[in-house]
């Protein structure tokens, strides 16, 4: 089980969470949108090998949306991050061998 | 069906232990990538190694080759739960795992190889009035679809499974339940090697531990791979990478909507025989059977986050076990022996996306989520059509990439549920 740290609340288990998928994807206008660009929004995530930015909500415990950088081979997670605000640069590709990305929560 | 499978629905006790025949000594030709191929197929699982098989077979396209980055069907055609059944809602999904289920039923003379192809039957529980509602819609679509499709009662499910408990002060009572009786298992690493021995028989080259790393694509039209052991050129190239599919996709230039997930699975040691048909309920996450030595195989939902770790939570496995035990109480006696996970490509309408891609000669075949075992010859045998002849096959012209552009999407999620 994953241990998530919730900006607000501290370290948690996985199970007082739902996942969210990718972070930072912007609704666009539907009404300048092609079929195909609408399409795109509605049903293409980011789906890396590596680390991905992804949104989670604390239903469980403060009910807030916020990000996190995760790593989808080793699970690791890294710095997480409030809606609307800077989303902080992709850890290494290798931090998770030297464990320089910790959790910042 | 295997006669070595002789325990009659509704009874319990020892049979006679399975003894597996003996393997020939060869099974495939292991060989070195040729320069150029005819159609090289991407992956190297079962979905692959039929694909291979039905060009072969079906198409007479002998100078292919199948590239596997790991080991001959390593990843989910070893990982999942071996559950083969057709009876699916939507017109489009029922007739694809129908054609697929018919496959099987001649499969093993067809390869000439045993695979323990064991018709015992699927029960889908239902432990709601609105559980019982849809799954008898489901029942009624199925019957409309020819699918052979049962609906039982509390009491002819115990009739069929003898240690379910069916009392109504559970916390997920069963109220009742679908049975497809051609429904059933397979042993899945020998369908994997069944389909590679005659593919190889019928001249395709099957090269493991060979990466592709990129494709040759030149205006718009596929002329062959970059792999870990050079360039190969190929006619036409198809994709059937499962988890790895939108990487794959993403080398090519183009964008599909996968979702890679876990999805684990269990076993117990080996024990008597005391569950003859495959029992699945989607309301308590959890699907078992008893496989022919005696272990019994239970799968789970998936993890809720993207990951190519092939691993799980804990709680998923623990969720899945209280649920078994409300409904098999005798398996509080059973230990887990093993448990593990594989990588499984989710698409938005949880169906699968097979067909033709935007660039020419590049076709792809993903999206069978954790669903895709039963659908192996099927999938093969459509895929096979679709890269021989350019188009897709009646079956699988409704799971085209395009679906999402147009929006005639196939709706599986409530009707498959977890339990796929």
């Amino acid at each position: 089980m994953l241990n998530i740290p919730c900006p607000h609340c501290g370290l948690r288990n996985e199970t007082e969470f739902h996942y969210g998928a990718e972070a930072g994807v912007a609704y666009p206008d539907p009404n300048v949108l092609t079929d195909i660009e609408w399409a795109k929004y509605l049903h293409i995530r980011a789906n890396p090998k590596g680390w991905l930015a992804e949104r989670w909500v604390h239903f469980a415990g403060c009910g807030k949306w916020f990000n996190l950088w995760r790593n989808t081979i080793t699970h690791e997670i890294g710095l997480t991050w409030l809606p609307f605000t800077t989303q902080p640069k992709s850890p290494a590709p290798e931090s998770y061998r030297n464990g320089q990305e910790g959790s910042k929560a | 069906m295997n006669t070595q499978d002789t325990l009659s629905p509704g009874t319990i006790g020892r049979r006679k232990a399975v003894t597996l025949p003996e393997q020939p000594p060869q099974l495939w030709r292991n060989v070195k990538p040729k320069k150029a191929y005819d159609a090289v197929i991407v992956g190297g699982g079962g979905h692959g190694l039929a694909t291979a098989y039905y060009l072969a077979k079906n198409h007479g396209m002998t100078n292919i080759a199948v590239l596997e980055k790991g080991w001959l069907a390593g990843g989910n055609t070893a990982r999942n739960t071996t559950i083969i059944r057709s009876n699916y809602l939507w017109d489009e999904s029922a007739a694809i795992y129908e054609h697929s289920l018919k496959l099987w039923e001649t499969l093993e003379e067809d390869l000439g190889y045993e695979m323990f192809f064991s018709q015992r039957g699927v029960l889908t529980l239902a432990h709601s009035v609105s559980d019982v509602r849809s799954k008898k819609r489901n029942f009624y679509a199925n019957a409309l679809n020819g699918i052979d499709s049962e609906w039982l009662t509390p009491e002819e499910v115990k009739k069929l499974v003898p240690i379910i408990n069916i009392s109504p002060d559970v916390r997920y009572p069963v109220h009742g339940a679908t049975y497809q009786p051609r429904g059933g298992i397979a042993k899945h690493d020998w369908v994997a090697w069944g389909f590679a021995k005659a593919a190889s028989d019928l001249g395709v080259d099957i090269i493991q531990g060979t990466e592709v790393t990129g494709f040759d694509i030149r205006n718009n039209k596929v002329h062959g791979v970059h792999t870990s052991q050079g360039t190969i050129a190929a006619g036409k190239v198809g994709m059937v990478a499962a988890g790895h599919s939108s990487l794959l996709a993403n080398l090519a230039g183009f964008s599909v909507p996968i979702q890679s997930r876990p999805l684990q699975a269990l076993v117990s040691p080996l024990l008597e025989q005391v569950l003859n048909t495959v029992v699945m309920s989607g309301a308590v996450h959890v699907y078992v059977s008893q496989a022919h030595k005696g272990e019994l195989v239970m799968g789970a939902g998936t993890d809720a986050f993207n990951s190519y770790a092939q691993r799980g939570g804990f709680h998923v496995i623990e969720h899945q076990l209280a649920a078994a035990l409300e409904l098999f109480p005798i398996f509080s006696r059973a230990q887990v022996l093993r448990t593990w996970g594989g990588i499984v490509d989710i698409a938005p309408d949880a169906s699968p996306i097979i067909g033709i891609t935007p660039v020419e000669n590049l076709f792809i075949n993903c999206g069978w989520g954790t669903g895709g075992f039963k659908a192996t010859p099927g999938s093969g045998w459509v895929m096979a059509h679709t890269i021989a002849t350019g188009a897709p096959h009646e079956l699988n012209k409704p799971f085209a990439l395009e679906r999402f552009y147009t929006g005639h999407l196939i709706d599986e999620h409530g009707a498959a549920g977890v339990a796929h």
